[in-house]
């Protein structure tokens, strides 16, 4: 009753093709955009926003290029924490040796440097299927990693090879304040949903996603696998590599190479598949689980008043976060997202469910 | 799936009214001071007694003496887990706790360190970072909230360079011989390599660096290419089971184990005891301790684990890394009462503990008092001297226990202190820092 | 040429050691399809237990075989315990969810062995020779230098191998196993129950990882780093296939001496460190030519 697309005609193209035909979805994302810009930078505390939510925008942000790669087109990898290092020692360089760069360019360049390093990478997946590339992707990984700790050119010939970020000044802000850097990445991460959503809607969405069902016939009915599978890691990497260097620049501002090591590619594919394969929306609720959650269970005890200790704490909240993990394949195998569209199904029926 | 909604909302209000309460819990008279630890994870082994020490000695301080003159001091711990991500959350969680925020932060890695070095003084709050962290830091005209008491990675390598000179029978007889550096692959374990350079330039000797991927399980490679090239001698940078691992390959490959020398976070019991016998003459550095019990530990003993409320095994009191905890958060109590002397005996800010460690002055007298004699030397803090001491010893494992085999060394600083200089002001134009005035 | 020697010597041991921890893998996506990322964590975790039941048992007359018989016991209701709570309800999901399942066995793994057992580092003493033997030092100079117990593990793994392949050919579990493993449902159809050959999989792998945790364990001593391991047996696997014992074993000693080699001879030359890498680097480029491994079942893709 409350989800009801009944009597909202098209009357013309345009609003056919709308992002959000359904009105109650426009209301739905205008709700959250205004909790997002308005509501959260008045009442979050600093800790809320440095430590939870900059953290959970920029890794949305990489979650959703994964999920572009691996839900949508079907190409499992485990770079992603490689990509992102691309990202930010490409950002880092760009500032460095162009001093008069804006910033914002120097993200988007770094995009483009990781887009160029994940097509490098990619190209194997037009013969390696499936596990085997996966971890043939895992080589991606420990090479960018080997290269950034050791080829000095790109640290700036900094001796110990630990970076730090140059401050970020925009149209002659500052953003050093935690809200301006949450709003920031907010409005990047925006964007970035917003060219996903049309992407994967449009043409070569479609490419990914029959490639992705099977390759073998997408590329009969004539979907060039190599288009399809080189544009879905060139894309993929471009959003991972912009959420790199915010991860670098904006969230840790100082950082090593361990800061992207292979533990990064395997929980950003953590929130893709709790989250939800294919879908948008998936990436950013597999995001906040991923991120929240073990900080939570981490502070759980202290906010209940049980004195355990910190040993026994970090213990259960791996111990806890596994067996989470396991629940919600079980009870949902697609995916926090299809909770989502469950509820949007029980919404339409509600109060007469048949 | 209504049953999992209403769970999470559940789960969802509690954390909301859970955060509310902790806010208001907040007291007058009492000094927050807090820990990030790792007690699990593939440092575990190393992190949780030096953890212990400093939960210990912060406890003593509150059950024999009632506090700093009087301020009852509360702790708490947050697991990193040795994660640059997981510490930097871990600062934000705990940096304004207490009436009056943190008074300062020991993050017990160098990635941490790097990580917190801008946040800190942005949210003045003084970083000790005993015996790790950046070289330059000393510098506390560029890096006025950085304080690495005791000694830096590059005071290490030259204590080290001058040892091996010595049982050459001078630092000349250096020439033609070679030393090979086997490092962390990190921040940590690049640290001490422009230093070595610098000493290789001086006295001729040929420096071999070999890198070893974290954590430091696989290092066949590295020890096949030290049986070909045969140092002299060999450094171990290493952390956590790297350094056991080390030595275990060292027996594979029949390098003599008195020719290495561990940096002082390469010479603790968990780094020789898996390797069993074979790390008999092994050495490293003693960051000023070693192992060994003093009055303080008797006060330990009779505190706090005699009111049970010792944070680990009361057999691993007085090992080495919990003496490096017990001793770093000593430094960090005796700071706050050197700044109390100037604000007064109340709750104090991490400005004003900033102001107490850079006039950290402990003598002779005062380390007797402290029930640490033997175990450490006088340090002098100043504006421009942020380690206070560079002193360190080497000591032996010889199988059962560490030996001492040196004197006392003081690292070098005509060597150093120009390196200090020059990274620290390529530092400053880099950050646009203007130079404290340390005479002022 | 010694010293080549050793280090191709030093390099095929130590690929035999990730072999150990391949078979793990290999064992069960042989049989089920699984990708089981908890084979690390099920390493760790028997080490842990063997070698604080040893610490335990320490006064009765011999620590390792009580300690062993335990272990062993535990690694089957563990594996009893998987098969119920995780794999039984996540029959017929993608295999991208039973991989991530298994990521989360591992979590639970990990913090489960170490709240038990502790997270210090716990030497395990099994008798195994550490010093280095010298052999043909009449040819070479000096000799070429063989650890001994890298051979003692060499020798470990090759009876393990043997066994396994015993067990597979000639016995009746065996038997269902590969039948199981070539088709689910054709051997569902001829009366084998899946779910107590999985418990029997997950039961044999398990012991593996004792093995390899034994092995491994005495080597670096008894601690989390040993959940890591199973890094290093990934390349090893892609490289011999997934389905295949054999592979694992040959794609161990072709890693293992491929990245010493490199790391020896090629890594001076840019800087060092680069044996991590270097080993998924040679199996890609296997894979280049074989995308389903050395030893790999072909797959034929039909519309």
């Amino acid at each position: 009753m409350f989800y009801r697309e009944a009597g909202q005609f098209k009357t013309s193209y345009v609003a056919d093709q709308a992002v959000f035909p359904i009105l109650q979805d426009q209301i739905f994302i205008a709700v959250w955009l205004a909790i997002g810009f308005v509501l959260v930078p008045l009442v979050s505390s600093e800790y809320m926003l440095r430590a939870i939510f900059i953290p959970f925008l920029i890794l949305s942000l990489a979650a959703l290029g994964l999920n572009i790669l691996v839900g949508y087109c079907g190409q499992l990898s485990l770079g992603t924490g490689g990509f992102m290092a691309v990202g930010a020692y490409a950002a880092y360089n760009f500032c460095i040796r162009i001093p008069s760069l804006n910033p914002l360019v120097a993200f988007l360049l770094a995009g483009g440097a990781a887009t160029a390093v994940g097509i490098v990478f990619g190209i194997p997946s037009l013969r390696i299927k499936g596990y085997y590339l996966a971890v043939a992707t895992l080589a991606a990984q420990f090479f960018l990693d080997w290269m950034f700790s050791r080829v000095a050119w790109f640290t700036n010939d900094t001796p110990s090879g630990s970076l730090t970020a140059p401050p970020i000044t925009l149209f002659g802000l500052q953003f050093e304040t935690p809200v301006r850097k949450y709003l920031l990445c907010l409005i990047i991460l925006t964007l970035f949903a917003m060219v996903a959503k049309n992407l994967v809607r449009g043409r070569i969405g479609r490419a990914w996603m029959a490639t992705r069902d099977m390759d073998v016939a997408a590329e009969i009915i004539g979907i060039r696998p190599m288009y399809a599978k080189l544009s879905a890691f060139a894309v993929s990497s471009f959003f991972i590599g912009v959420a790199g260097a915010l991860w670098a620049f904006v969230h840790l501002g100082s950082w090593e190479p361990l800061a992207f090591d292979v533990n990064r590619s395997f929980s950003i594919l953590f929130m893709v598949i709790i989250g939800g394969l294919g879908s948008i929306l998936g990436s950013l609720l597999g995001a906040a689980f991923i991120t929240v959650l073990p900080l939570f269970l981490n502070q759980l005890p202290q906010w209940l008043g049980a004195s355990i200790s910190t040993a026994m704490i970090s213990h259960l909240e791996a111990m806890i976060f596994g067996s989470l993990i396991v629940f919600f394949l079980i009870v949902e195998p697609l995916g926090l997202a299809r909770l989502w569209r469950i509820g949007k199904e029980k919404l339409r029926l509600w109060p007469f469910p048949y | 799936m209504s049953k999992l909604l209403s769970i999470t909302t559940i789960l969802l209000a509690t954390a909301a009214g859970a955060m509310a309460a902790t806010d208001a819990l907040a007291q007058a008279n009492e000094q927050f001071i807090p820990a990030l630890v790792y007690r699990s994870g593939p440092y575990a082994p190393n992190g949780v007694p030096f953890a212990n020490g400093y939960a210990d000695y912060l406890n003593l301080v509150n059950e024999r003496d009632g506090g700093i003159n009087g301020v009852k001091i509360v702790y708490e711990e947050c697991e990193t887990g040795y994660a640059t991500d997981r510490g930097v959350e871990c600062y934000e969680r705990l940096k304004a706790k207490g009436p009056t925020g943190a008074a300062a932060f020991s993050p017990l890695s160098t990635g941490i360190t790097y990580a917190l070095t801008e946040k800190v003084s942005a949210d003045k709050i003084p970083l000790v970072t005993m015996g790790y962290g950046r070289s330059e830091s000393v510098d506390g005209s560029v890096f006025p909230w950085n304080f690495p008491l005791l000694g830096t990675y590059w005071d290490a390598a030259d204590i080290l360079v001058q040892h091996v000179g010595k049982l050459q029978g001078g630092l000349d007889k250096l020439k033609g011989k070679k030393i090979a550096l086997v490092y962390h692959d990190s921040p940590y374990g690049k640290e001490p390599i422009p230093l070595l350079m610098e000493r290789a330039k001086r006295h001729g000797f040929e420096l071999i660096t070999i890198p070893v991927t974290h954590p430091g399980v696989e290092q066949k490679a590295a020890w096949l290419q030290i049986r070909q090239s045969r140092p002299d001698y060999v450094f171990l940078w290493g952390w956590g089971v790297m350094n056991s691992t080390a030595i275990k390959e060292a027996v594979a490959v029949n390098y003599p184990r008195d020719h290495m020398f561990g940096v002082w976070w390469a010479g603790a019991e968990p780094d020789v005891l898996p390797a069993g016998a074979d790390a008999k003459g092994y050495n490293a550095l003693a960051l000023q301790h070693s192992a060994g019990q003093g009055p303080v530990h008797a006060d330990i003993l009779k505190y706090v684990y005699g009111k049970g409320k010792g944070a680990g095994q009361k057999e691993d009191v007085g090992h080495v890394l919990y003496n490096r905890g017990m001793i770093n958060a000593m430094l960090v109590v005796e700071a706050i009462r050197t700044a109390q002397g100037k604000y007064g005996k109340k709750p104090l800010t991490g400005e004003q503990v900033r102001w107490g460690l850079e006039n950290l002055d402990l003598d002779q007298k005062r380390i007797n008092q402290l029930g640490l004699s033997g175990m450490m030397q006088p340090l002098k803090v100043s504006c421009s001297d942020h380690e206070g001491a560079r002193h360190a010893r080497i000591h032996q494992w010889d199988g059962t226990k560490w030996v001492f085999v040196s004197d006392w060394i003081e690292a070098d600083n005509s060597v150093i202190r120009p390196m200090v200089d020059e990274a620290a002001t390529r530092y400053a134009k880099e950050k646009n820092l203007t130079r404290r005035d340390c005479k002022a | 040429m010694a010293f080549f020697i050793e280090v191709l010597l030093g390099g095929l041991m130590a690929g035999v050691l990730y072999s150990l921890v391949a078979l793990g893998f290999v064992l069960i996506f042989k049989a089920s399809g699984v990708f089981n990322f908890a084979q690390g964590a099920m390493v760790l975790f028997a080490a842990l237990t063997l070698v604080r039941l040893m610490d335990m048992l320490k006064h009765t007359f011999s620590p390792l075989l009580f300690a062993l018989a335990l272990t062993v016991l535990i690694m089957i209701a563990l594996a009893f315990l998987i098969e119920r709570a995780v794999l039984r309800p996540l029959v017929n999901q993608p295999g991208i969810s039973l991989f991530m399942a298994t990521l989360g066995i591992s979590y639970v793994l990990d913090g489960f062995g170490q709240a038990v057992w502790g997270s210090d580092v716990y030497m395990l003493d099994i008798g195994i020779p550490k010093r280095p033997i010298v052999l043909l030092e009449s040819v070479f100079p000096g000799g070429v230098l063989v650890p001994s117990e890298d051979l003692v593990a060499a020798l470990i793994a090759g009876l393990l191998v043997a066994g396994l392949g015993l067990f597979f050919q000639k016995t009746r579990i065996g038997r269902a196993l590969r039948a199981v493993a070539d088709d689910h449902q054709a051997a569902q159809s001829v009366g084998i129950p899946l779910n107590y050959i999985w418990v029997i999989v997950w039961t044999v792998a398990g012991l593996v990882a004792l093995v390899a945790g034994m092995v491994w364990g005495s080597k670096l001593g008894v601690q989390f780093s040993l959940s890591l391991v199973a890094l290093k047996a990934l390349p090893v696997l892609i490289l011999g296939g997934f389905e295949s014992i054999l592979g694992a074993v040959v794609g161990g000693l072709i890693i293992g001496a491929g990245e010493k080699l490199s790391e020896v001879y090629l890594g001076p030359l840019v800087g060092g460190g680069i044996e991590n890498w270097f080993a998924y680097m040679l199996a890609l480029i296997f894979l280049l030519f074989r995308p389903e491994g050395l030893f790999g079942e072909k797959h034929i893709d039909r519309v």
